[in-house]
């Protein structure tokens, strides 16, 4: 049966339920004897509804996800000479070869009588097991609906269970952010881990040369790359430090003007203008910064004398700095306006002028939670990838000259996981390795950041 | 004390002009740092303008056909799988100059059609089998080196060596406009084809129909979730580790990179679960996650602008708590969970890192039909195109922004809408 028509026949059931449920518990009110329903006739329904659907739909998704695994499984042990003698190389091609023969594909070998047999055995059980899980989904729908239905009385608490029911949903979709934390964690963990087996922490964390290069076969030359990450932990570090160097004076600036001298129309005109700069999707800032920005950097540079790289640290980092700069004008902005007044008002009333009061007064009770928004704009900074990608080189260079190429931790994350990869080679298990720095990192940054902005605009409320 | 009083006076007069010039200076400072932003957005529309606007034109030549039946039915039948339809456009460009004998001239002067101009004239056949044997006048579009000379992006006063088209090319294609058989139209291979090696017909649409099952995916998964999680959050959740734990890892998660997503995606979505690579399926999920603290926050702010007298009447009338929220709480602050979602799906049209994570940066060039057709997205064909050296695909890059964006607009503009409509101030 395909999967749709199970899926349709399934909620005709659901709704079935509904409807039985719902008429039974009206049923029951209105026979001879006229009780009072505890709960609204509808939330028998719903209570018959979800036992009907609930179980149903746990089978029908652990047998998406174990399906395939379970058939492949029982194939390859029942082919003869296969198993122990085979790499888990192979018994993916197999197993691929099998598959494609099963969909008429093409297959890349000669189809010979064993991969025949195997190909029928992996059609019968396919058909199997989907009437197996046609007969499971509806005999567990069927049965869940009908043990519900029965237990229909008047006196029955349906609202209380579906309520019950509906509190575990609220729970399980709130918990939904934690676990994503806990996947980010774990996925990132276990490459980076066996990542380490094969290249130690220390030359990791502290080598000075990067050339991920790692050889399809064996004996060729330069099979062993060096995944030394320091030049581009500078790289990024060259980058971020550009973008602050923009993103910070402007940023600050911005909203000390906007919040304090503007006038209301340029206040009201402005704002907007900044928030659309904060939209423009990064790609589009990369394509900018890489076709645009660097042919400038690079032309003044040479009129400048200066020997300027076509994909300069510069290029990327001054567009990735005014991508930052609303983030920077709004946190500061906040933090601001979270200075009590009266503090203002005395330094106005002694004499002092506006930014006097600004420099000597405001900023400084404001400089945590302005701290604390520039961590942000940091981890936001260092965790930016299209603009690099786009627009930074590739060559590992260990620099602070901004007019060089260098290359960051994001780029080599995507250029070690883009196009087809091996997965359980160094080369890209680095990008894991990577990838957990770059969550460590921003991650610490973030939780210091928030935490400073949160508990500064507390104190003064 | 007159005379302590003038001083202090006499001082505050002695600085009171460095002060007053370090304010102005303070000031112009302020005033700077704004237009710094403004300046920079109104060079960014204005040199996307002037790169893409012209990509929604293109060159076509016209060019008389004739639909020679020795050419479509070598074997006396049509068979379209080996009539000879280039053919056809190279017999009507010897036609067309009738001067150009040799084999090299005659290979740059069929270099100015399209490599896609053999499959016009065969849908024109599929259209109608009627035409074989005549001859026809037919709009055919140029190729993309002669798309840029006609458009002005290609000066044909430099040294031929640094120009893609040779002098004769340029000497044809003037004789074609003097003839009044060129011509500039709305360029609707950009949106009707996927992608392509040929610039000329190289479009977006499969680029499009993957964001959109994509953000089909994202809605479906994180809208319904994102509620849900701020409900709990907002009126269920006692006050303790747990919840605490969940506000702390939605605030983080929002301001973790994309990037890492992508490798979450591809850790357990490809190697873990076995999805398909490239799908709009796999893409849609990454997306959600990314998407779902926006919601939640914007949900939460939503369901804190209801008032707590609605909440009190509801229960003071006998509604469980259940009730309460799904019949009071909710429908009052949807408004502001679609604005929230609206924004985060913006938020998720225009991103591409994850993407590149799970492998949709695949050369698609058939439209995907579903949710598993290997498809990219808007802005990695932004990133694809952007990579191509060809100048013509800077014009299609700076095009497909333009659409791109345009999106983004109407959706911001969506949000806008819907909070002015339908939000109420208590």
């Amino acid at each position: 049966m395909q999967s749709t028509t199970l899926i349709l026949l399934l909620a005709a059931m659901t709704a079935a339920a509904y409807f039985l449920g719902r008429w039974r518990s009206l049923s029951l009110a209105h026979g001879q004897r006229r009780v009072q329903l505890h709960s609204l006739p509808s939330y028998y329904g719903y209570f018959t509804a979800i036992w009907c659907v609930l179980p149903a739909l746990a089978v029908m998704l652990m047998w998406a996800l174990f399906e395939t695994r379970v058939i492949v499984a029982l194939v390859v042990n029942a082919m003869p000479d296969t198993a122990a003698a085979m790499s888990p190389g192979e018994i993916d091609l197999l197993i691929n070869n099998i598959q494609n023969l099963v969909a008429g594909d093409a297959v890349s070998v000669d189809v010979d009588a064993a991969l025949q047999t195997a190909s029928a055995h992996y059609r019968d059980l396919t058909a199997a097991s989907r009437r197996i899980l046609a007969t499971l989904v509806l005999g567990l729908a069927g049965f869940g609906g009908a043990a519900a239905w029965r237990r229909v009385r008047p006196d029955f608490r349906a609202r209380n269970r579906v309520e019950t029911v509906m509190l575990v949903a609220l729970v399980v979709a709130s918990s939904i952010a934690v676990f994503t934390t806990i996947g980010i964690v774990l996925s990132v963990l276990f490459e980076a881990l066996r990542f380490f087996q094969q290249v130690p922490l220390a030359e990791f964390l502290f080598g000075l040369n990067w050339s991920p290069q790692t050889a399809i076969r064996a004996d060729q030359v330069g099979s062993s790359g060096s995944f030394g990450a320091v030049p581009l932990f500078a790289g990024t570090l060259l980058i971020t430090a550009i973008a602050m160097v923009v993103a910070v004076p402007v940023g600050l600036m911005t909203a000390i003007y906007l919040a304090e001298y503007a006038p209301r129309r340029l206040r009201t005109v402005t704002k907007p203008l900044l928030e659309i700069l904060a939209g423009i999707p990064t790609v589009v800032y990369g394509f900018f910064a890489a076709l645009t920005v660097a042919p400038w950097v690079r032309r003044a540079g040479e009129a400048a004398g200066l020997d300027v790289a076509s994909e300069s640290a510069l290029a990327a980092g001054l567009v990735m700095g005014i991508m930052i700069i609303p983030l920077v004008s709004s946190l500061s902005d906040d933090a601001i306006t979270a200075v009590p007044s009266a503090m203002r008002d005395g330094a106005l009333g002694l004499g002092s002028t506006r930014s006097e009061m600004m420099l000597r007064v405001l900023l400084p009770a404001a400089l945590p939670g302005i701290v604390g928004g520039v961590l942000l704009a940091i981890s936001r900074a260092i965790g930016e990838t299209m603009i690099v990608v786009m627009a930074a080189g590739l060559a590992a260079n260990l620099t602070a000259n901004p007019f060089e190429a260098v290359t960051t931790v994001t780029v080599q994350i995507v250029t070690l996981l883009v196009g087809d990869q091996e997965f359980d080679s160094a080369k890209t298990l680095a990008a894991f390795a990577l990838g957990l720095m770059l969550f460590v990192v921003t991650l610490c940054l973030n939780v210091i950041g928030l935490a400073v902005v949160r508990k500064y605009r507390e104190q003064y409320e | 004390m007159t005379n302590s009083d003038r001083t202090t006076r006499d001082k505050v007069e002695a600085g009171l002009r460095r002060r007053n010039r370090r304010e102005r200076l303070f000031r112009r400072a302020g005033l700077a740092a704004t237009t710094v932003g403004v300046v920079f957005l109104a060079v960014f529309f204005a040199d996307l303008f002037v790169k893409g606007a012209s990509a929604f034109v293109q060159t076509f030549i016209q060019l008389d056909v004739h639909f020679d039946e020795r050419m479509l039915k070598p074997d006396g039948e049509l068979d379209l799988e080996y009539a000879d339809f280039d053919g056809l456009v190279r017999n009507a460009l010897r036609m067309q100059f009738p001067g150009v004998d040799s084999r090299s001239e005659r290979r740059a002067l069929n270099k100015l059609v399209s490599v896609g101009a053999g499959y016009q004239l065969r849908d024109m056949i599929v259209a109608d089998a009627g035409l074989i044997g005549h001859t026809e006048s037919v709009w055919l579009p140029a190729a993309a080196t002669v798309d840029m000379l006609v458009k002005g992006k290609i000066d044909p006063n430099i040294d031929a060596a640094l120009r893609p088209l040779s002098d004769a090319q340029i000497r044809w294609v003037g004789a074609l406009e003097v003839d009044g058989r060129l011509r500039k139209q709305i360029n609707w291979a950009l949106f009707n084809n996927g992608d392509s090696r040929e610039p000329e017909l190289a479009g977006i649409r499969a680029a499009i129909m993957g964001s959109f099952y994509m953000l089909i995916v994202t809605v479906a998964v994180a809208f319904p979730i994102g509620v849900a999680a701020a409900i709990y959050l907002e009126e269920f959740a006692p006050q303790n580790r747990w919840s605490d734990l969940i506000e702390v890892n939605i605030n983080n998660l929002a301001a973790v990179p994309s990037i890492v997503f992508g490798l979450l995606g591809l850790a357990v979505f490809i190697n873990w679960l076995a999805l398909p690579r490239s799908a709009p399926l796999v893409g849609g999920l990454v997306l959600s996650l990314l998407t779902l603290p926006v919601i939640i926050i914007a949900s939460r702010a939503a369901i804190k602008a209801v008032p707590p007298s609605i909440r009190e009447a509801a229960l003071g009338l006998g509604a469980s708590k259940m009730q309460m929220v799904s019949h009071h709480v909710l429908p009052l602050a949807l408004p502001g969970m679609l604005t929230g979602t609206i924004i985060g799906m913006s938020r998720a049209l225009g991103e591409s890192a994850p993407l590149l994570m799970i492998g949709m940066v695949a050369f698609i060039v058939d439209v995907p039909q579903g949710f598993t057709d290997p498809a990219t997205a808007l802005p990695v064909q932004v990133y694809l195109w952007a990579d191509s050296p060809e100048r013509a695909f800077a014009e299609r890059t700076s095009a497909a922004i333009i659409v791109l964006l345009a999106f983004l607009l109407i959706m911001n503009l969506a949000a806008v809408i819907i909070r002015k409509r339908m939000e109420r101030r208590w």
